[in-house]
């Protein structure tokens, strides 16, 4: 009754094969993420130490260390976050929340994928003419930061938009027949339930801030300084454009300067990935339905 | 008809009881329900006195759903929902309320399938108390465990009520919506098939909380079990199609008295 008929035979074989394939396809994915790695470590990793990530640029930048860089990354990324997040998380809420399908929330659907799609570049030069001019930012940290959470609100707001979809209309529903308002809703049910994956697009904004040159190389990252900013109206220099410099600008920089750069900006990145990840399955570990 | 807003007092306001007479609960006349262009219920009349459980059977698609939405406003989260004609609650039009809130707050709502609040047990049942503004943890105590007294589930649940309410069996959560419907202190409770996800001897153990309940409050159960209705009901309506085919009392119903060949067919299983 059991036994194997050649269509079953041959049923088996075929789906065998598409594991096979599938699966190959996947460690496809990951042989680009250890080559970089393993380039970056094997050539950057021998620069690395103490002094190099807290000493300052030194020999016109073909020695020393990039602390200078490393400090406006991360004034750069908190700026910019300040900025992006309240205002995503709100216009998230709004749309998901209060507005109702109308051509008005349609527009502005529309644009908020438009703005995604909207090349770095673009960006920069719309931060230029916004921020370091008519606003009279000059460049600087704050216009670098404003140019670059313009760039990654479409981030904030689509990934909290499909976090907040998620928590079921059933809870919503029930609190109203409560006599809860829609703000007591959102409060106390909905967006308890909706923070991971709010974080969850929050840290891949940061991974994106971080790395990203061309929004802030005309807006308030500078080349080389020879101090540190004070304000957020100073320019600061910055690990992107760093990298980009000791690369291709300066001449007489040894080989294991760019690689140590680049290992460093990368490991930020990861850093933030791996919070991100492992809050999440905190999370998720309390989550609720 | 004086716009009045309304508040909680004047929902508590007892009016001239004599114990004899009943107090009219709820006045429904010529209400019609559609969404968009498609009728879900028209030309409903009757009346909910006060501590009365009136029944509603009737098979699906019949607008009994959709009546219990228009009781408590749900039509404002729901542009496609068109509510005309009249619904007097405590003597009030809610068409003109200005706090639709606090018109929700009087009414507790139990849903066919329970919806657990991703909240422990307790908070489920301290978040409407918590919505009125109480936030001393004793009074909140109080009012979690009377609650779930009333539901016939603390003593199931008094050891973790800390844990998720999402954990508890479907009838302990079924058991849950009912305390935090209570938890509202509601005037009226309205009930869409709750027992639809209940197994029998959790539904036996409901029903008794109603019976019991039916003192304090007033309430609509909406079931498409007909001998629920005939055990519990003191007048029942036969909903269909759309239409509001007979109300009357549920003995007389079930014993024949019936004005529409359709209600006793109905009740009779020949259909539906």
């Amino acid at each position: 009754m059991f036994a194997e008929s050649s269509l079953n035979v041959r049923n088996k074989r075929i789906q065998n094969l598409f594991r096979i394939l599938f699966m190959m396809m996947t460690i496809l994915l990951i042989i680009p993420v250890i080559i970089i790695l393993g380039t970056l470590i094997a050539k950057g990793g021998s620069i690395i130490s103490f002094d190099f990530l807290f000493t300052d640029p030194t020999n016109g930048m073909t020695a020393g260390g990039i602390f200078p860089a490393l400090l406006g990354t991360i004034w750069i990324v908190a700026v910019a976050l300040l900025a992006s997040v309240p205002l995503g998380i709100a216009a998230a809420i709004y749309l998901n929340e209060y507005a109702g399908d109308n051509w008005f929330t349609r527009i502005i659907q529309l644009a908020i994928i438009n703005l995604a799609g909207v090349p770095s570049i673009v960006h920069a030069l719309f931060g230029v003419g916004a921020f370091v001019i008519f606003f009279g930012f000059g460049t600087s940290i704050l216009a670098a930061s404003l140019t670059l959470a313009i760039m990654t609100l479409p981030v904030v707001i689509v990934s909290t938009r499909e976090s907040l979809r998620a928590v079921p209309q059933a809870f919503r529903e029930a609190c109203w027949n409560m006599g809860a308002t829609r703000w007591q809703t959102i409060r106390r049910v909905v967006l308890p339930n909706a923070v991971s994956g709010i974080l969850t697009g929050i840290i891949l904004e940061v991974s994106r801030t971080t790395g990203e040159t061309a929004p802030i190389m005309f807006t308030g990252a500078a080349f080389f300084l020879p101090f540190l900013p004070q304000s957020v109206f100073d320019q600061t220099m910055a690990l992107s454009l760093h990298l980009f410099v000791v690369a291709t600008q300066v001449p007489g920089v040894p080989d294991n300067l760019p690689f140590g750069v680049a290992l460093v900006l990368i490991a930020m990145v990861l850093l933030m990935n791996s919070i991100s990840i492992a809050f999440r399955m905190y999370l998720r570990g309390k989550k609720k339905w | 008809m004086v716009n009045i807003g309304l508040d909680v007092a004047s929902m508590n306001e007892p009016a001239v009881n004599i114990s004899s007479v009943p107090n009219t609960k709820l006045e429904v006349s010529d209400l019609t329900i559609s969404y968009g262009n498609t009728p879900a219920l028209s030309n409903v009349n009757f009346s909910v006195e006060e501590h009365e459980i009136f029944g509603i059977i009737g098979p699906a698609n019949a607008g009994k759903t959709s009546f219990l939405k228009s009781l408590n406003r749900m039509d404002t989260f729901d542009s496609n929902m068109t509510v005309n004609g009249q619904i007097l609650f405590n003597g009030l039009n809610i068409q003109n309320l200005k706090n639709i809130y606090a018109l929700r707050s009087r009414i507790g709502v139990v849903f066919p399938l329970p919806v657990g609040l991703p909240l422990t047990i307790y908070e489920n049942v301290a978040l409407s108390p918590r919505l009125r503004g109480i936030k001393k943890r004793s009074e909140l105590d109080v009012i979690v465990e009377q609650c779930l007294t009333r539901a016939a589930l603390w003593d199931e649940v008094k050891d973790r009520l800390n844990s998720l309410g999402s954990l508890l069996s479907g009838g302990q959560q079924q058991r849950l919506t009912i305390a935090r419907a209570l938890s509202q202190a509601p005037d009226l409770l309205m009930l869409d098939e709750f027992s639809i996800a209940v197994d029998p001897v959790t539904t036996m153990r409901i029903e008794d909380v109603l019976k019991e309940l039916k003192k304090d409050m007033t309430i609509i159960l909406v079931t498409n079990l007909v001998q629920q209705a005939r055990r519990l009901a003191d007048r029942t309506a036969f909903f269909l199609e759309g239409e509001c085919v007979e109300v009357g009392v549920t003995e007389e119903l079930f014993t024949g008295e019936v004005n529409d060949q359709r209600t006793r067919d109905y009740i009779e299983g020949k259909f539906g």
